[in-house]
């Protein structure tokens, strides 16, 4: 670890200059991932930039849904009953994620920068193209179990981790950021995060002085009726090997609208339209739900310790589906 | 003293002692408030900081190390490399090195500029802080001339070899018993099945760690964290040519070792070279990721294993083969045939091991060496052939009981395990079992029942202790033993207060230092023991002075009195044909006016209160008890287990262990530890894989975050039980120790409910969601 300079920022306007001037410095709310790649010389900073005094608070229902500012910490939303009740599969994925003392610490906006625990973008023995493009990326030939099958490229297969990020991305949820000037624009969750290609270096479509301000959440019949299922390898606390995010709107049986996300399989969080469309309008039975798991994994591309997750998403996805319609 | 009462009779339950009781840990409460010091908490005047610098690569030369920008830092005081590592009188480089150091690997590194695995260190750095030190090693740029490395023996390139012996020459490469393969063959009943075991890392709480003082010149105090300081003493000593004497090892509390701590690593011999090259004290503390390739681990291996049995299920033949990766030095495999030979009453067995050297650091004894992936193997296939002739698991292990050792014919010191089954059985609830495996559902899941057995030998050890008794009641009872945080304080202050008549809280016993009476390593089960035989026989010694004293006294009620006609009751000398006739010790001391008395005495294995030899003289040379016992702990476990039947998941949902292992010191420190042992089991069952990659030879999961151990929603409510056993031969306390038993068998109880609840077999460690789902989907 290097040394580095800290100082506060009580304005989103304080915080994005310092961006603006040094896109080495980094912000750290939580910092339950940052101080982790600080240690291990994956990320080298010479300057934090505390955000934790930016106003970027609340957790409210707004005329057309929820809104949670970015410096919200994962357990407070995660236990918040508007979400609860409204935005389960939201609940659910937060309350799934780290443990009890990270969810205390780490913030909703970190948690949608969170980066992959790719074993070897973790270790700067390894070549790995994202951390330092060019080097190569040893996961397509080695410990893969983890990673992509979807959106990966012959330079980076590394899993997008987190669980929030699926139930938002699900639920249509858009990301609030503001840059250096002041100026905010909205993107779509489903846009943000990017995919690998050839510049796996690059994750988010957020510039060097932008700031998330907050994520909002459209209110939906889809949404209150939703479920996040977590499939890992011990009973807590650990990344998932899949998971999935649905949301389920069911009319006299018929499905009226519906939302599938995956997380773990892919390269960034995973929503699944193709399948969603093939949902609607069909009966909520077993044989829909497969068949839109099918076609929610089409194309996927494992390497040779990941193929089961092929298997396991559409599985997850399915049972994730059937307990809603329970 | 033959005639002496023993320990069981005057101290057994029903007599009033604490031996035996659920004492609450001695040390608890400093444990808990933060007063106990592990060996890297010693405030020291001038300390400073060593950190390891772990090579990127697993193969080949270090052509130069640029130590310049490290140097520049401030506070740092000095870059070890291979080029200027102070001299050592001896390394373990060569075999006779390694033997006379007692080291786990043949190569120290920082000796020569060859790397021959991933995260071998390459430099240290000592700064004046840890964060300095720590920057100041990323610093230090090494230029290699890369080779390709080999990463196990499942590489293609990989020369598979028969070693002569393994284990460092303590198991043979080649072992049989009859003629097992002509048994196989004409066998009415076969079975054969392949296993593999991942590789496994102890990771205790806990990391190495090391601080070395020279208090001189010649004369070097190490606070380490180990499970063995007479060993750690030994190995500087003689890698330092210093007399052992002048090398203090000071250990007073351990966060857990499970074997990774047994020996002494490269980092302590490296830590003490860097206080002699800066003249300060110098802590090195091994990171999380350090520990991965600083202390050992258990091997990548596979196991085959034939059995040839009659249609009754009785076994003919075992036939055993393990194939693993070792080091390019040294030809370490751990016994997994020991317990395939012995556990169940078989004519003929076979046992042979190859291995693969691989750019690897040595693995090491991990918790129940052998044991623990040996009987992953026996009592799957037992499993295995109980369905394969429509036998009841557990009445196919009885139908093969062995009445004496199979190895040897030798007769058992004590065995309970007929015991141990049938209250296993009971606790569990075993006979409502559903006979048929994947048959048994409740909603998405199904559910299993399995069992196994387990057992672990009582090794040869020997050790000493001192007490000493004083007039106004207390005593300081010694023994440079080491406490892994298993309970070592509290149960040798439970015999030393028996044995002497007191209450625990006027006991204090101290361990965890060289210069106290030798004790041996804390490992292979063998502390409990030999500690507590030596803490009883030392108070004998006591009382055999005192009851001297008192017949040579006039104003003592026992003057004149025969030495063998006076007994020791509680605190009491009396006349054994008129108790009422005695007195204290504190009261005979006091007319004496001696303020104190001492007494030392030496446990030893194989010297039970039935042999003769307790508490005779010394004698190491002996293997075995006189009247020629074979000396093993046995146990069952029995497990339920969920398994989803879509998505592979398995939680393990009840468990029971029972197990005979002589006399219990503790009923709460045993509980924990086998509990301790049962969820280090059900790791490895399910979870623990290192992951070495296949190119690099480097792991990649070095971290606790992705290398998974059990957590608390992982582990049910757990019932232990004990089958009470008096063990006359083992040694004087007839203790047999429980802390590797604990684990042996686990993760084959795990697999046979697997299998239970699914009808399909994983034969693959760990037993991960994929691989369920896998088997479950064909």
């Amino acid at each position: 670890m290097n040394n580095f300079s800290y100082t506060t920022a009580t304005t989103a306007k304080e915080a994005t200059g310092v961006r603006k001037d040094s896109a080495q410095a980094a912000f750290i709310a939580g910092g339950t991932t940052l101080l982790d790649l600080m240690k291990l010389n994956v990320e080298q900073h010479p300057q934090l930039v505390d955000i934790n005094m930016v106003p970027f608070k609340g957790i409210s229902e707004t005329a057309d849904g929820l809104r949670i500012g970015a410096l919200e910490r994962m357990s407070d939303v995660g236990e918040n009953q508007l979400v609860v009740q409204q935005y389960p599969a939201i609940s659910e994925a937060l309350l799934l994620s780290a443990s009890p003392q990270l969810r205390n610490m780490a913030s909703i906006g970190g948690n949608l920068l969170q980066r992959t625990r790719c074993t070897y973008f973790r270790d700067t023995a390894f070549p790995c193209n994202k951390r330092n493009p060019g080097s190569g990326c040893p996961a397509q030939t080695g410990d893969n179990r983890g990673l992509a099958i979807l959106g990966g490229s012959t330079a980076c297969i590394a899993t997008n981790p987190g669980d929030m990020a699926v139930a938002m991305v699900a639920l249509d949820a858009v990301v609030t950021l503001e840059n250096s000037k002041g100026k905010q624009r909205r993107v779509p969750l489903l846009d943000f995060h990017l995919l690998p290609g050839t510049t796996p270096q690059r994750e988010t479509i957020l510039e060097a002085d932008e700031l998330i301000v907050a994520v909002t959440v459209p209110a939906a019949a889809h949404a209150r009726k939703s479920h996040y299922v977590k499939v890992r390898d011990r009973a807590s606390y650990a990344f998932a090997l899949v998971s999935a995010a649905v949301g389920l709107d069911v009319q006299g049986g018929q499905i009226q609208s519906a939302r599938i996300a995956m997380g773990s399989v892919g390269t960034k969080p995973w929503r699944a339209l193709e399948a969603e469309k093939m949902l609607v309008g069909k009966p909520a039975t077993e044989a829909s739900f497969r068949a839109a798991a099918a076609a929610a994994v089409r194309g996927a591309a494992p390497r040779e310790h990941n193929r089961f997750k092929v298997e396991m998403a559409q599985k997850t996805i399915v049972r994730a589906l059937q307990e809603i319609t329970a | 003293m033959d005639t002496e009462p023993r320990f069981f009779e005057t101290n057994g339950p029903g007599t009033g002692g604490v031996v035996g009781q659920p004492l609450n840990r001695v040390d608890g409460y400093d444990k808990v408030t933060g007063k106990a010091k592990y060996s890297a908490e010693f405030p020291l005047q001038g300390l400073v900081y060593g950190v390891l610098k772990g090579s990127e690569i697993a193969k080949g030369k270090i052509q130069s190390i640029d130590t310049t920008a490290a140097m520049k830092e401030p506070g740092v005081l000095a870059v070890l490399t291979h080029q200027n590592l102070p001299k050592l009188a001896k390394t373990p480089n060569d075999q006779e090195g390694k033997k006379a150091i007692g080291a786990p690997m043949g190569f120290l590194p920082l000796t020569s500029d060859v790397v021959h695995y991933a995260g071998q260190p390459v430099a240290l750095v000592v700064a004046d802080t840890f964060e300095r030190a720590t920057h100041a090693a990323s610093l230090v740029r090494v230029q290699y001339a890369v080779e390709k490395p080999l990463a196990s023996y499942q590489d293609p390139k990989a020369e598979i070899f028969n070693p002569e012996k393994v284990q460092d020459d303590k198991t043979k490469g080649y072992t049989r018993r009859g003629d097992a393969q002509a048994a196989l063959a004409s066998a009415p009943v076969k079975h054969s099945a392949t296993y593999t075991h991942a590789i496994n890392h102890h990771n205790p709480m806990e990391p190495g760690s090391t601080t070395a003082i020279w208090e001189s010149a010649d004369r070097l105090t190490v606070y380490e964290s180990t499970q063995g300081i007479t060993r750690t003493q030994k190995s500087l000593a003689t890698m330092l040519g210093l007399p052992q004497e002048q090398v203090r090892v000071v250990t007073k509390y351990l966060g857990g070792g499970f074997g990774c701590k047994g020996s002494s690593w490269p980092h302590t011999v490296l830590t003490v070279q860097a206080a002699k090259a800066v003249n300060r004290p110098v802590k090195l503390v091994l990171t999380r990721q350090q520990m991965f390739t600083g202390m050992g681990h258990r091997e990548d291996q596979t196991q085959t294993l034939q059995i040839g049995a009659t249609k009754e299920g009785k076994l003919l033949a075992l036939v055993h083969e393990k194939t693993s990766t070792t080091s390019p030095w040294d030809n370490y495999a751990e016994p997994n045939s020991r317990i395939i030979n012995l556990l169940y009453d078989c004519p003929t067995f076979e046992s042979s091991y190859q291995l693969a050297r691989a750019n690897v650091m040595t693995s090491t004894f991990t918790r129940a060496p052998g044991e623990a992936p040996g009987s992953f193997a026996i009592e799957c296939s037992m499993d295995d052939l109980a369905y394969q002739l429509g036998i009841d698991p557990l009445e196919i292990r009885l139908r093969n009981y062995a009445e004496k050792d199979p190895t040897n014919g030798k007769p058992w010191s004590s065995k309970s395990l007929k015991q141990c089954y049938a209250r296993g059985a009971e606790l569990f609830g075993w006979n409502k079992r559903n006979p048929k495996a994947g048959d048994t559902r409740d909603g998405r899941y199904l559910i299993g029942m399995g069992m196994a057995t387990a057992s672990y030998p009582v090794h040869n050890s020997q050790g000493t202790a001192r007490v000493r008794l004083y007039a106004d009641g207390h005593a300081v009872v010694q023994s440079g033993a080491t406490d892994l945080g298993t309970g070592t304080y509290t149960v040798m202050t439970q015999v030393a207060a028996d044995a002497l008549g007191l209450a625990p809280d006027k006991v204090r016993f101290e361990l965890g230092d060289s210069r106290l009476p030798t004790a041996p390593n804390s490992g292979g089960s063998v502390a409990a023991g030999t500690v507590s035989s030596s803490v009883y026989v030392a108070a004998q010694e006591v009382w055999q002075k005192l009851k001297k004293l008192a017949i040579a006294d006039k104003k003592s009620p026992l003057y004149r009195a025969k030495v063998e006609d006076v007994i020791v009751e509680k605190n009491r000398m009396v006349l054994k044909a008129n108790k009422q006739k005695g007195e204290d010790f504190a009261a005979l001391m006091k007319r004496n006016e001696m303020s104190d008395i001492e007494g030392t005495g030496n446990g030893k294995y194989g010297a039970g209160y039935e042999s003769g030899l307790a508490p005779g003289p010394a004698d190491s040379g002996h293997q075995d008890d006189k009247g020629g016992h074979s000396m093993h702990s046995f146990g069952a476990h029995f497990c339920e287990v969920h398994v989803d039947a879509e998505l592979g998941t398995v939680r393990v949902t009840r468990w029971v262990s029972v197990h005979g292992a002589g006399r219990i010191l503790n009923a709460k420190t045993a509980r924990s530890q086998i509990i301790g042992g049962n969820i280090f089991g059900i790791g490895a069952a399910l979870m623990e894989e290192t992951f070495r990659d296949p190119n690099f030879a480097r792991y990649t999961n070095a971290s606790l975050g992705e290398y998974h151990i059990p957590v608390n929603a992982d582990i049910p409510e757990m019932t232990v039980e004990f089958i009470e056993e008096h063990d006359p031969y083992i040694n004087a306390m007839g203790v047999k120790g429980i802390g590797e038993i604990s684990m042996v068998g686990v993760a084959a109880a795990v697999a046979n409910a697997v299998f239970h609840a699914t009808g399909k077999r994983v034969r693959d460690l760990p037993i991960t969601p994929d691989k369920v789902m896998g088997v479950l989907s064909v």
